[in-house]
């Protein structure tokens, strides 16, 4: 009798909290989405697709749109191209250098973000050390005027999100069999061959887990636009917060984040897709 | 191959870790900008200590930390116990909101809490705050908690049956210490997330509580602050204790699984 009270106490606390504060609010959104922007309240009835209409037709959005999508994709690629190779040698060591390797790559990642942006401004800047460095070197007469470019919000990006590319690679690589690697070279495959037919087949959920957790969030890291990108609208993350936080116009920001949501849920559903695809292959051979 | 990995590691890490040492050199240097060295200084910490706004949203950080990983820790810890022992309709349906939850993007999370929150009227502020950075800590001390459960032996909980303890003394004399250092972990990444969170805190706190990262984000944003690197610097080495805490603790939990 009591455990059955306990159970229907810490199930519905916790399907409540979830219902309540996760699946509501999203709920909310969507809904929030078809309305249209009210000049005392939030939102006003009726329903209508004013806010997709704008976000689609008015070339200035989709700038923004196109443009997030391209800073994200090119971060995601960097990050794979450095973490892949990153985690693979990580693999490959002693059991007590492995641990020291992720936990020097752990002690930035537990550091506060935004400082860590701010640290990124002082290494770009006109008089920062990059362009000192480089001076110095003779490799440039002049400084390069680094921040406030898109590249270094690219940079700022790689930097917060290399981690979250790194931590689902490893996890996958430290399980792959490396009897197999080892059978190809004996079979005589090359170097390139073992890793393009045996070791990035076998890593695909890796790769695909690091790409969704790199992706989608980086678009909405809007306080690393603001502060390496200058002014300017770079990111999902950026407009949604001008439409909540200054333009006031909530149903505009809602329709905004309907779209990384629909991005995110499709990537989710692909990730979902070859993973089943990689199983019914795995019990048929 | 050798020296090219040792050169790829080297050059990662320091990508990684010399932007933090140029912070932690700035905030002794007594020359504002940065540009070069003028000698050392500890002005910048106590032009910090002096600062009543910082002060302030330093400590409604702390608070609102500690609550929220408290609260959160206790919270996931009952969840994936009760994940683990009991079998219930939708019990997958709840993993999945769980799982979609973590992965989304902060800034989802951010304004669907605030559309919630004006739309039940709750004021923008601490209460706001505490339940928002509750939520996104969630998901991760019951996923700690919960991969913790699996790995322990189902048969020390049999055993203490058969001895005669019941349901309460099951949870506190056998259960709640060998979680013990999954708890710690859990709480500790919850202290941290919530510290570190920029994008949820903008959303849905108000003018009246300000917390740390939007007291750093406004000062930075339009120029190089020294006090923000003395600030920075104590949280570079708070960080530096959690993870080394947190890691001595794993430690310990090996040990302890060897000997079982």
């Amino acid at each position: 009798m009591k455990i059955m009270r306990t159970k229907t106490a810490v199930i519905s606390l916790v399907s409540g909290w979830l219902l309540l504060f996760g699946v509501v609010p999203i709920l909310m959104l969507l809904a929030a989405s078809f309305l249209t922007q009210d000049a005392t309240g939030f939102f006003r009835l009726p329903f209508a697709l004013t806010s997709y209409r704008q976000l689609f037709l008015d070339p200035g959005y989709l700038e923004v749109l196109l443009r997030s999508v391209k800073l994200a994709a090119i971060t995601t690629i960097c990050c794979l191209a450095v973490g892949y190779p990153f985690a693979w040698f990580t693999v490959r060591r002693a059991r007590k250098q492995r641990l020291v390797i992720l936990i020097l790559l752990m002690i930035p990642f537990w550091t506060n973000s935004l400082v860590r942006t701010y640290a990124i401004r002082m290494v770009l800047g006109t008089n920062g050390l990059l362009n000192k460095m480089l001076l110095a070197a003779g490799v440039i007469e002049a400084p390069l005027k680094l921040l406030y470019t898109d590249t270094a919000v690219i940079l700022g990006l790689f930097y917060l999100m290399l981690p979250f590319m790194i931590l689902p690679l490893y996890a996958n690589l430290e399980k792959l069999d490396y009897r197999l690697v080892e059978a190809a070279r004996d079979l005589g495959a090359g170097l390139m061959a073992i890793f393009r037919k045996v070791i990035v087949p076998l890593s695909i959920p890796g790769i695909f887990a690091g790409c969704i957790m790199v992706f989608v969030p980086t678009m909405g890291l809007f306080y690393v636009a603001a502060l390496l990108g200058g002014a300017r609208q770079l990111l999902i993350g950026n407009l949604i917060q001008q439409q909540f936080l200054n333009a006031r116009n909530w149903p505009l920001g809602s329709a905004t984040s309907v779209i990384l949501i629909l991005l995110m849920t499709v990537m989710l559903a692909g990730y979902a897709l070859v993973m089943r695809r990689l199983a019914s292959r795995g019990q048929r051979s | 191959m050798r020296t090219l990995r040792f050169f790829f590691f080297t050059g990662i890490f320091l990508y990684l870790y010399v932007p933090i040492g140029i912070l932690i050199v700035n905030a002794f240097n007594l020359n504002r900008y940065g540009l070069k060295w003028d000698g050392f200084t500890l002005k910048w910490f106590s032009g910090m200590l002096a600062n009543p706004g910082l002060m302030e949203a330093t400590r409604h950080s702390l608070v609102i930390a500690v609550c929220a990983a408290t609260i959160a820790t206790a919270i996931g810890c009952f969840a994936a116990i009760g994940f683990s022992r009991y079998r219930f309709a939708g019990r997958r349906i709840l993993q999945g909101t769980l799982m979609t939850l973590m992965m989304a993007p902060d800034i989802i999370l951010a304004i669907s809490l605030l559309v919630l929150f004006v739309a039940i009227g709750v004021s923008l502020g601490f209460w706001s705050l505490l339940l928002a950075h509750i939520t996104f800590c969630l998901p991760f001390t019951m996923m700690t908690v919960s991969a913790r459960l699996q790995g322990f032996d189902p048969f020390l909980l049999d055993a203490a049956r058969d001895l005669g303890a019941s349901e309460g003394q099951l949870l506190g004399r056998v259960v709640l210490p060998l979680l013990q250092p999954a708890l710690l972990s859990s709480w500790l990444l919850s202290f941290t997330l919530s510290l570190d969170d920029v994008i949820v805190s903008s959303f849905v706190t108000g003018p009246a509580y300000d917390v740390l990262p939007l007291k750093i984000f406004s000062m930075v944003k339009v120029g190089v602050k020294p006090e923000v690197n003395a600030l920075a610097t104590l949280m570079v080495v708070l960080s530096l204790v959690l993870v080394i805490i947190s890691q001595l603790f794993l430690k310990e939990r090996e040990k302890n699984g060897k000997n079982q």
